[in-house]
């Protein structure tokens, strides 16, 4: 084996090594930010990095170890279809996290969601009264809590 | 090289799995339980990523993909039932 070959391999692994203690890393620190976070609106920011970016370093770890080029579409499948669900969970998570009113409201900066809520609850109230003899019960079905 | 990536990523991911069972046990609603274990999730999809990288093999990756969907399905059913329940709650 020639020189440059060997030269280039341990270029590769000395790359996928740090992807992988990197990626490892983002596991600590998803783990750090569960622990000290205050409410879980905060926590799911720190959760999010094991599961995108931490996912991403280790499969280009794995590509880069396997030293070949069809390993790599798989590998991308892999990782886009984590992309593609975990938006939709943390979605679900946030919204009813959002209206259980697990959060700190203190903490915000901005709810752009309180001004859309109290939106719609209007409308749904101004568009319900007329037809509807008690405004007890369109208020009720309109209102999200 | 490898043999001291793969101890300093177990490690690694030893704390971090401690971590998250720690928010598991001691997380004060439901939801923080959820956001936890699919940390723990990720973190054992991790451990699958790194023995692959370090052992050449590709063995796991259908298990990756599958761990995956067992998390999405897992918190969306979860996230869908404290709503429900909730608002039951407050109408009642």
């Amino acid at each position: 084996m020639s020189p440059e070959v060997s030269v280039a391999d341990n270029v590769i692994d000395t790359v996928s090594a740090v992807f992988m203690v990197v990626g490892a890393l983002m596991s600590l620190a998803a783990a750090v930010g569960l622990l000290r976070f205050p409410d879980l609106l905060s926590r799911m920011h720190a959760a999010t990095k094991p599961q995108v970016l931490g996912l991403f370093l280790l499969l280009a770890a794995i590509g880069l170890q396997m030293r070949t080029w069809w390993v790599w579409p798989v590998l991308l499948v892999a990782w886009i279809f984590q992309l593609l669900t975990v938006p939709v969970s943390a979605h679900m998570v946030g919204r009813s996290g959002y209206r259980t009113k697990h959060m700190h409201r203190e903490l915000l900066r901005s709810d752009d969601l309180e001004a859309v809520v109290q939106k719609a609850a209007q409308s749904s109230r101004d568009g319900a009264a007329p037809q509807a003899p008690s405004p007890k019960s369109p208020a009720d079905g309109g209102t999200p809590q | 090289m490898m043999q001291t990536v793969l101890a300093v990523t177990a490690v690694i991911l030893t704390l971090a799995a401690a971590g998250a069972i720690i928010r598991i046990a001691r997380g004060p609603s439901l939801l923080d339980r959820v956001l936890a274990s699919d940390v723990l999730l990720a973190i054992l999809g991790a451990a699958l990523c790194i023995d692959m990288a370090v052992n050449r093999h590709l063995n796991n990756l259908m298990l990756l993909v599958a761990l995956s969907v067992v998390g999405f399905i897992g918190s969306v059913t979860v996230a869908r039932f404290v709503a429900d329940r909730r608002e039951q709650t407050h109408e009642s």
